[in-house]
């Protein structure tokens, strides 16, 4: 498993698209895949660092990937506030315009784009793991 | 990102160059609204040189689309949307948004 630590700034997550883009090629998924990952894993990222963290500089987080039995999983490691996207509501995506809420936008591409994912809070701190099966 | 900003007759082009994320979108966001800011509410954003926009760049794209439709004043189109971006819009039901248009100038003459 390959991890990088990283702080909560957003000019970061330029280099954390790289990271999961270049081990998601280098185990042979396909552009459109290599996109998911790198989507699903900037919408996670930017999550941590804007709510689990609040926007505070200082902290720190882990992004890990794996290639396993045909599955890459990126694990995210953060230390903040516990965040669970699975108690975010839904947008509507079949509100008008004027209706469409702002937020939940990203935990529900991260859904549709994964296979999985699943958020945990341990002792160690809040881990969300996602998995991208390959074909 | 780079965003250059382009005035016609009847609307402003706004093209985005490069990667469009939470870092980035301020930017986006800053350059849409000084379009709506002089009254312009017909924009066509050329989304040709665009490598990656997440859901923080949609957010923006929605906020001026609210904007610009208010009272029926105009719309923002999108032009030449890279096809993993589309992709992602779609995902996030944003193509029942906002018009899309295969070229940046035949969506300036449709405006």
């Amino acid at each position: 498993m390959q991890t990088l630590t990283f702080p909560t700034t957003f000019d970061i997550l330029d280099d954390i698209r790289t990271f999961v883009g270049d081990q998601a090629r280098k185990a042979g998924f396909n552009a459109k895949d290599i996109y998911s990952i790198q989507l699903a894993t900037d919408e996670a990222a930017s999550n941590v660092i804007e709510h689990a963290y609040e926007r505070k500089l200082d902290g720190r987080f882990d992004v890990s990937c794996e290639f396993r039995m045909e599955s890459f999983i990126v694990i995210l490691l953060d230390h903040g506030k516990a965040f669970d996207p699975s108690q975010v509501e839904e947008p509507n995506l079949k509100a008008d315009l004027s209706d469409r809420k702002i937020g939940g936008l990203g935990i529900y591409l991260m859904r549709k784009l994964m296979d999985e994912v699943r958020y945990e809070s341990t002792q160690a701190g809040n881990l969300l793991t996602m998995v991208k099966r390959k074909g | 990102m780079e965003i250059n900003t382009k005035e016609f007759k009847h609307c402003d082009m706004v093209s985005i160059e490069g990667r469009v994320d939470s870092s980035t979108a301020p930017q986006l966001s800053k350059a849409l609204d000084a379009v709506t800011e002089k009254g312009v509410y017909k924009i066509v954003v050329d989304m040709s040189q665009l490598e990656y926009m997440s859901s923080a760049g949609f957010r923006t794209l929605l906020a001026t689309q609210r904007a610009c439709r208010r009272y029926n004043r105009g719309e923002v189109v999108l032009a030449s949307v890279p096809v993993r971006i589309r992709e992602a819009l779609e995902l996030a039901g944003f193509t029942e948004l906002f018009r899309i248009s295969g070229d940046p100038l035949e969506a300036v003459g449709s405006l």
